[in-house]
């Protein structure tokens, strides 16, 4: 099923901080349980990172913290720059353009037409200098709407289909629950119907039952929708509920990849077993 | 050399040195190829602090010559302080002709105002700019703001609008109403009110804009389109003096202001002092073309 339906292919993806050496990949990584060149003392983020993910497929990438997963989606949506590697997105300049290299101008376009980031913090995700309804028109103006009506529309109709009080939408996110602001800015990110979605803990910090009814809503929105998403989580339990697909990080590495069911059921790596264990 | 009568001083024709000059008139030269982009420049000093209209006065006194005929207006008004002093310096300094006419000034410096009558291509108009950037509401960082023009990043711009018509139902920027040039930069037109926002637009002369104590230097060239920011259902529109009319001259199509008697009574009076003169004594001049006072001018006759 490799090259036939895909939607991003990420290859050789590496964000190293500092001055690094030529041996300071291969001295670094699960095999060495360290981040850190011994050599020149930079800090490999995450390196050779290789997938594909297809049309509306859910991909987890889970890993304790430190292990580069946060990384990887902020590399992805242009938060951070890459050390190297490249991505491809479907329909973007011939499906061949490499959308890690291209004008800062470009990839504000990606960022607005073709991805959407949840933040585990809203405050990231969010300016909360303005109105919920405000930041969601934020992304509908920068796709070129300048209609308010319509704005209001659209926002209106996200924020409900998130769960969101409508009559609140004018608002700033500051007055509202953590729950809420996280549900407003899922609402920011669809809100130009991307075929990507990037979560980045997006449950953390959450109480429990906020947890499960944020979770079904992501659920739901991604089965009417058809995104595809990569959900970055250290909590197993939102890996099994969300995804179809896991990658499972150390050290800034890909330790396993593979069927959810089948990372869980049967893990093959040693950290992947300690993390299933410790679930149970 | 310019002698300066009381303490016997002697300064370079216009006040500025020569080369500082044509560093001015070249950072003009740019400005004017870039519609609405900010080029930075030396701002020298002057005898008076930045930001009491040095901006326009580098530009003014990096253009004049002996046969300029000179004109400032303050709000408006040929006869406040600012415009009287600043006046009184170009004079000393250059030896000018001045004058209150707006038709019979070739360069005219302004603080918030567009005159009331119609520039013609030989005239050139030149702004005192306190802020000359319009994103400064919206981004504090001067780094962020020149990316964002860099980039035609103008999305927090249009959100704070956006947000502006939600709490208040209009969007509320009276004075120095963010404007696009060219189809390219946002620029802020100086706090010039909205009623002379549209006669940026495609005009004969040109106008420069001086930021003195921001360093910073723009134009409008002739014939530039400059358009409102204004959303496909929420338009801009400008100052209404609707049932209102000057108390001196009986007009009712000129900007207005709004004065106070001592008995707690308003009265109106039309804002462009030489344009009131003009009024009073001779023929009216001829107004600028602009849609939204057409609009008016047809309701007013209309209504009579």
């Amino acid at each position: 099923m490799d090259n036939k339906e895909w939607l991003l292919k990420v290859e050789n993806l590496t964000k190293i901080y500092g001055e690094h050496s030529v041996n300071t990949l291969d001295k670094t990584g699960p095999l060495f349980n360290s981040n850190q060149c011994p050599e020149t003392g930079a800090i490999v983020a995450c390196a050779n990172i290789d997938f594909t993910l297809h049309p509306g497929e859910v991909l987890g990438i889970v890993g304790e913290s430190g292990s580069g997963k946060s990384t990887l989606v902020k590399l992805l949506y242009f938060d951070l720059m890459a050390t190297a590697g490249s991505a491809y997105l479907k329909g973007y300049k011939n499906d061949n353009t490499n959308i890690l290299e291209v004008s800062n101008q470009q990839k504000r376009f990606l960022r607005n037409h073709k991805m959407g980031m949840v933040y585990q913090n809203p405050r990231d995700g969010l300016n909360f200098r303005f109105s919920s309804g405000g930041n969601i028109a934020e992304k509908l103006l920068m796709a070129g709407n300048f209609h308010v009506g319509s704005i209001r529309e659209r926002a209106s109709y996200l924020l409900e289909s998130t769960e969101v009080p409508v009559p609140r939408m004018d608002e700033t996110p500051e007055s509202f629950s953590g729950g809420m602001q996280q549900r407003v800015q899922i609402s920011k990110a669809i809100a130009n119907n991307p075929p990507l979605l990037f979560l980045d803990e997006v449950t953390t910090g959450l109480d429990v039952s906020v947890q499960a009814k944020l979770l079904d809503m992501i659920r739901r929105l991604q089965q009417d929708l058809n995104i595809a998403m990569i959900v970055v989580s250290h909590d197993l339990s939102v890996i099994r509920m969300l995804t179809d697909r896991t990658i499972v990080m150390k050290n800034g590495r890909i330790v396993e990849k593979g069927l959810t069911d089948q990372i869980l059921q049967d893990p093959q790596h040693g950290y992947t077993q300690l993390l299933v264990s410790s679930l149970l | 050399m310019v002698e300066e009568k009381k303490f016997h001083r002697q300064f370079n024709y216009a006040f500025i040195d020569e080369r500082t000059k044509k560093e001015i008139r070249r950072k003009l030269l740019k400005a004017v190829c870039i519609p609405g982009y900010q080029v930075p420049y030396s701002s020298p000093e002057m005898p008076i602090a930045r930001g009491w209209g040095t901006g326009g006065l580098h530009i003014t006194l990096s253009l004049i010559g002996k046969e300029d005929t000179f004109k400032i207006i303050d709000q408006g008004s040929d006869a406040s302080v600012n415009a009287c002093n600043l006046r009184d310096f170009v004079k000393n300094t250059t030896d000018c002709d001045t004058t209150f006419e707006t038709s019979k000034a070739t360069l005219i410096q302004t603080r918030h105002r567009i005159t009331e009558e119609e520039l013609k291509a030989h005239q050139i108009m030149i702004f005192q700019v306190p802020q000359p950037e319009p994103l400064r509401g919206v981004e504090r960082y001067e780094k962020k703001t020149r990316e964002m023009h860099a980039e035609a990043d103008y999305a927090k711009m249009w959100v704070s609008l956006y947000e502006s018509f939600v709490r208040f139902g209009d969007i509320m920027r009276g004075a120095g109403y963010p404007v696009k040039v060219n189809g390219r930069y946002v620029m802020s037109p100086s706090p010039i009110p909205r009623w002379d926002i549209p006669n940026l637009s495609d005009a004969e002369c040109l106008y420069l804009f001086g930021a003195g104590r921001e360093k910073r230097l723009y134009a409008v060239p002739p014939h530039t389109t400059v358009e409102p920011l204004e959303f496909e259902d929420v338009k801009f529109k400008i100052e209404q003096f609707e049932g209102l009319k000057c108390e001196i001259t009986g007009e009712q199509i000129a900007f207005l202001d709004e004065l106070y008697g001592s008995d707690g009574k308003t009265t109106h009076v039309v804002n462009d002092s030489d344009f009131m003169d003009q009024i009073k004594e001779k023929e009216r001049p001829i107004q600028w073309v602009n849609r939204y006072l057409t609009e008016k001018i047809e309701k007013t006759f209309n209504k009579n």
